[in-house]
């Protein structure tokens, strides 16, 4: 691994499996005990999150305690970052309380990757504007693996506001890494111009592409596109790219639906869907923590003293 | 990842590998160990053989199929993973985790047996006691290993042992078998040149992870 | 390059560094700087003369290497340099320069950025209108003016905004602007667009009472909200908002439109887009006086620089694709593109040093253009040093209304041509080093960069601002 997770676009597949595999072994090792790992006992993990985002610091919090980390929540809100404190001196704030890693969400595409030329110890992406968010990724992938057996020749489709997702980013550089291969499903409005150059497929024909996916992951579509004119009505939005009941009957037997949460029920994805045997939302959790378990532990397991 | 060595000419040792046991010894030396552990444990009643990853695996393997031959009793055969527990990981490197697998009935009230290629510095077995923990009560543990090659840094002995060869710290034993390296056979590796000695301060690797990489590994 | 003073200098023997080539009572009074013979030089990089500058005016011309201390015609105190090898350039002219002041002096001063200047081989800025007051009155652009005679490094010609604090709703008084003692012909809102059309048509008609020309920041705002850095592959994957070329274009090819329509003389600010080379070349077809500027930074960099989120990087309009860059260095080349101007923007490190949303747009450019010049268009063969002098100094100076220029684009290295010259070594290559640039900022990016060339010398009017590579 390198030094720091700023993204799925430079991960590796041997990495990338590295991690999945790393995730796997900490999965069986939380089903067997519910007792603390002593690995990264004396490290420190700062959370810093410039977003409210209770489930990602929450997920981040549990792996590092997992293993024995301490944790400082290091939260914008009420801090002096809110007061105007630049990134730049929140940096040298962390590296002053010995950070061995810092996870950071930022509403800023690029935030990690700047803060990471400031500190020394490993920077994780917990998602960065509308730019990636990796270990969500990462968890989608190991959660389809666990599900599916192999992520190598899937078909998955992204359906929603790619242009605005940092979740589809990521997927798409990891899944492609790994051997799957996908479609994105959106409006053109919601995709960026820049799509063509993505190894994917792009359709805006939902209900053709459903029969032949294996993954369908649904991405949250924010109300407030509306008013910028991505889109008409939420009704119009709901009946071409919503998943609803009746377009889930056209998936295969043993298609997944999953969704990278917070879900906006009615809009992009059914109550029914979403809470059908297909849907993975509840056991995306517990794999959360295994994989963000698993990142800490190759970017801080083996790391030195620093001196 | 630490970028292994091996492939620089600079960093291969000097001197020739000694070779201290052959296939043939080997096969010898389980079969006593499986006539022993059958002595110790009254023909094997509540046994289970735990390897640790990753050469412990097979010879625990190895073991339960002469147990099997000799008394016709079928051990439970595990694996265990220790990486997790180890104190040393920021002096030695992150490496991959292994596979775990407990045995379909458990540990709880169990003799578990712990099987590992190299007893050295006792941190691996030490490593393993506590994750072992993790899993359940055992009613004893025991250790067999193949070697024995001294160095202890903890009090920490084992129950079975293959062969007791005296080493200096600077050398280095490598165990290969047949189901992970092609063949069977133990060698003792020269002292590494002074350029790429391990830091002296860095605690003596045991288990199978003494191979000829391992220098590069932690330099 | 080293100096030697001719007799009956009492300095006798101690003339060598070139600096120090000053002669008691040789061009004190009138500030002319003395006399100076630059020695083997070669004039917009032809054959090798000797050129006198005396009386702030281009002297005389000699055969290569025939003129020394004791030669006839020489007044007294002349300092020969030895410029064998360089090349000579009218002083090179920036109609597009941000200095500042008044408002962030942290970030630039006029003292500061007309010492860049003059290290980049310029002998006049112009100095955009974005200043906090904004230069919008004939208070403001007499001030920047003045601070410009005080630092005395170059000319600095104000450009006065078009609207009213730059908000685009009123005409701020560009006849005052232009009656003062700052003689302002070039106006422009640049940071922001004149978005609205008809306050558009106006300016461009009005400004024809006094030859104004009315220099376009072209950014259809509502396309560009939230903007980061070029709409295209890259901003895909980064997830940075797309600054859409269209953005550009939609403007230049209105204001084209309106230019035409009035009859008025229209500037587009830093051309950005093969689109909009497109443009301006279908403008100039129809015989519509629109001229435009390209910045060294859209001749060299693309947007996957953008890559590392570092905003040294971020500037607007925004770094663009390899196929823009090439459309630029052709429009530049075959005259589409008028000139080339800096849009020199110095930021304070706390505007650069943030996460990528956050920081300001502006890239430092006076002290690394002509290097860049160099690199894109002559090494590559595109541009001679004639074309270069062309596009730096004499259709800069002709857009902005210069006097010394003004009706004879050829004049400048000519007898009896004011001495406003720049000499240029075209042989080192250099590694930019941000922290010794003359600026108050850093945010060069072309830091670390290797460019070719470097500036000698620079004549204002017969006096050296810049000799040895150091300011006077
Ligand atoms: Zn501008």
């Amino acid at each position: 691994m390198k030094r720091h997770l700023l993204s799925t676009e430079d991960l590796s597949r041997d990495d990338a499996l590295l991690v999945l595999d790393t995730a796997e072994r900490m999965a069986r090792v939380a089903e067997a005990s519910v007792r603390k790992l002593p690995t990264l006992r004396g490290r420190t993990v700062v959370n810093l999150f410039f977003e409210d985002s209770t489930r990602t610091r929450t997920s981040f919090e549990v792996a590092a305690k997992r293993l024995s980390a301490d944790v400082i929540n290091f939260s914008a809100r009420g801090s002096s970052v809110s007061k105007g404190e630049s990134l730049k001196d929140t940096a040298q704030t962390l590296e002053a309380m010995g950070a061995d890693a810092v996870v950071c969400r930022h509403s800023a595409s690029g935030a990690p990757h700047r803060l990471a030329t400031w500190v020394r110890g490993s920077v994780v992406n917990a998602g960065d504007g509308t730019h990636e968010h990796p270990t969500q990724a990462l968890l989608d992938a190991f959660t389809m693996r666990r599900r599916l057996g192999r992520v190598d020749g899937l078909a998955v489709t992204i359906v929603g506001d790619v242009l605005h997702s940092r979740v589809a980013r990521s997927n798409v550089w990891l899944l492609t890494t790994l051997g799957a291969s996908v479609t994105v499903v959106a409006p053109p409005t919601l995709l960026p111009l820049g799509v063509s150059s993505w190894p994917v497929e792009v359709s805006y024909d939902l209900d053709a592409v459903l029969p032949k996916s294996d993954v369908v992951m649904m991405l949250r579509v924010q109300r407030e596109r509306m008013s910028a004119a991505f889109f008409p009505t939420e009704r119009e939005y709901s009946r071409r790219y919503g998943l609803d009941v009746d377009r889930a009957a056209r998936l295969a037997d043993h298609a997944l639906v999953m969704h990278p949460g917070p879900m906006v029920r009615g809009m992009e994805i059914s109550s029914q869907v979403a809470d059908s045997a297909r849907s993975t939302v509840v056991e995306q959790v517990a794999n959360g923590v295994s994989v963000r378990m698993a990142v800490l532990y190759l970017l801080l397991g083996g790391s030195g003293e620093t001196t | 990842m630490a970028v292994s060595a091996a492939g620089d000419p600079a960093s291969r040792r000097p001197g020739v590998a000694r070779t201290v046991l052959s296939a043939d010894d080997i096969t010898r030396i389980v079969s006593r160990m499986a006539h022993q552990i059958l002595e110790k444990t009254s023909g094997g009643a509540g046994v289970a053989l735990l390897g640790i990853p990753t050469r412990g695996v097979p010879l625990a393997h190895r073991l339960a199929r002469r147990v099997h031959a000799v008394e016709g009793v079928e051990l439970p055969v595990g694996s265990l993973d220790p990486t997790m527990y180890r104190d040393d990981l920021r002096l030695r490197g992150v490496r991959p985790l292994e596979v775990t697998e407990i045995p379909d009935g458990g540990v709880d009230g169990q003799v578990v047996i712990l099987v590992d290629d190299v007893l050295y510095s006792g941190r691996t077995v030490r490593a393993a006691l506590d994750a072992l923990a993790a899993y359940g009560r055992p009613r004893a543990v025991q250790l067999a290993v193949l070697v024995d090659r001294g160095h202890r840094e903890l009090p920490i002995r084992a129950d079975y042992v293959g062969k007791n060869m005296p080493t200096s710290r600077r050398e280095s034993v490598a165990v290969r078998l047949r189901e992970i390296d092609g063949a069977d056979g133990v060698v003792i590796l020269p002292p590494a040149s002074a350029g790429d000695a391990p830091p002296n301060d860095g605690p003596p690797a045991d288990g199978d992870q003494v191979t000829g990489d391992e220098a590069g590994e932690r330099a | 390059m080293s100096g030697e003073t001719v007799a009956p200098a009492n300095t006798a023997g101690s003339g060598h560094t070139a600096g120090s080539g000053h002669t008691a009572g040789s061009g004190n009074g009138r500030g002319q700087g003395g006399s100076w013979v630059l020695r083997r030089v070669r004039p917009l990089g032809g054959d090798p003369v000797d050129v006198l500058l005396t009386d702030g005016i281009v002297g005389a011309w000699r055969p290569a290497g025939s003129t020394s201390p004791d030669s006839e015609g020489l007044p007294p105190g002349t300092t020969i340099l030895d410029t064998d090898g360089l090349i000579l350039l009218p002083g090179l002219v920036d109609l597009h320069t941000h200095l500042r002041e008044p408002g962030r002096e942290d970030a630039e001063t006029v003292e500061s950025g007309t010492r860049a200047a003059a290290l980049g081989g310029y002998t006049t800025v112009f100095a955009m209108a974005n200043t906090t007051p904004v230069a919008d009155t004939a208070g403001v652009v007499e001030q920047v003016w003045r601070l410009g005679l005080d630092a005395g490094h170059c000319d600095v010609r104000p450009v006065g905004a078009v609207t009213v604090g730059l908000a685009g709703q009123r005409l701020a008084e560009l006849g005052a602007m232009a009656d003062s003692a700052a003689g302002v012909r070039v106006f422009s809102d640049d940071g922001h667009c004149v978005s609205d059309a008809l306050l558009m048509r106006r300016a461009l008609e009005y400004v024809k009472a006094f030859d104004g020309v009315v220099a376009q920041h072209a950014e259809e705002p509502r396309l560009t909200a939230g903007a980061q850095m070029n709409e295209g592959e890259v901003a895909a994957r980064l997830g940075l908002p797309g600054w859409p070329a269209v953005a550009e274009e939609a403007i230049i090819a209105r204001d084209a439109l309106l230019a035409g329509h009035v009859g008025s003389r229209l500037h587009v600010c830093h051309v950005s887009t093969a689109g909009s080379v497109d443009l301006i070349r279908w403008a100039k077809a129809k015989g519509w006086q629109v001229t435009a500027e390209v910045t060294p930074h859209h001749l060299l960099l693309t947007d996957d620089l953008v890559s590392s989120f570092d905003p040294v990087f971020k500037v607007n309009p925004p770094l663009r694709s390899a196929r823009d860059v090439e459309a630029l260095r052709e429009g530049l080349a075959d005259g589409t593109i008028d000139c080339v101007a800096t849009d020199h923007a110095p930021h304070a490190l706390e505007d650069k040093e943030t996460e990528w949303a956050a920081a300001r747009p502006g890239m430092l450019g006076l002290e690394t253009a002509l290097s860049v010049v160099m690199e894109t268009m002559v090494v590559g063969g595109h541009l001679d040093w004639a074309g270069v002098a062309r596009r730096m100094a004499l259709a800069p100076a002709r857009i902005g209304g210069l006097p010394c220029t003004a009706g004879d684009p050829g004049s400048s290295l000519a007898v009896g041509a004011p001495a406003t010259v720049t000499l240029l070594d075209p042989s080192p290559r250099r590694v930019v080093d941000a922290d010794a640039l003359a600026s108050r900022s850093r945010n060069t990016p072309y830091a670390g960069r290797s460019l070719p060339g470097a500036v000698r010398a620079t004549f204002l009017r017969g006096r050296p601002t810049v000799l040895d590579g150091k300011v006077v």
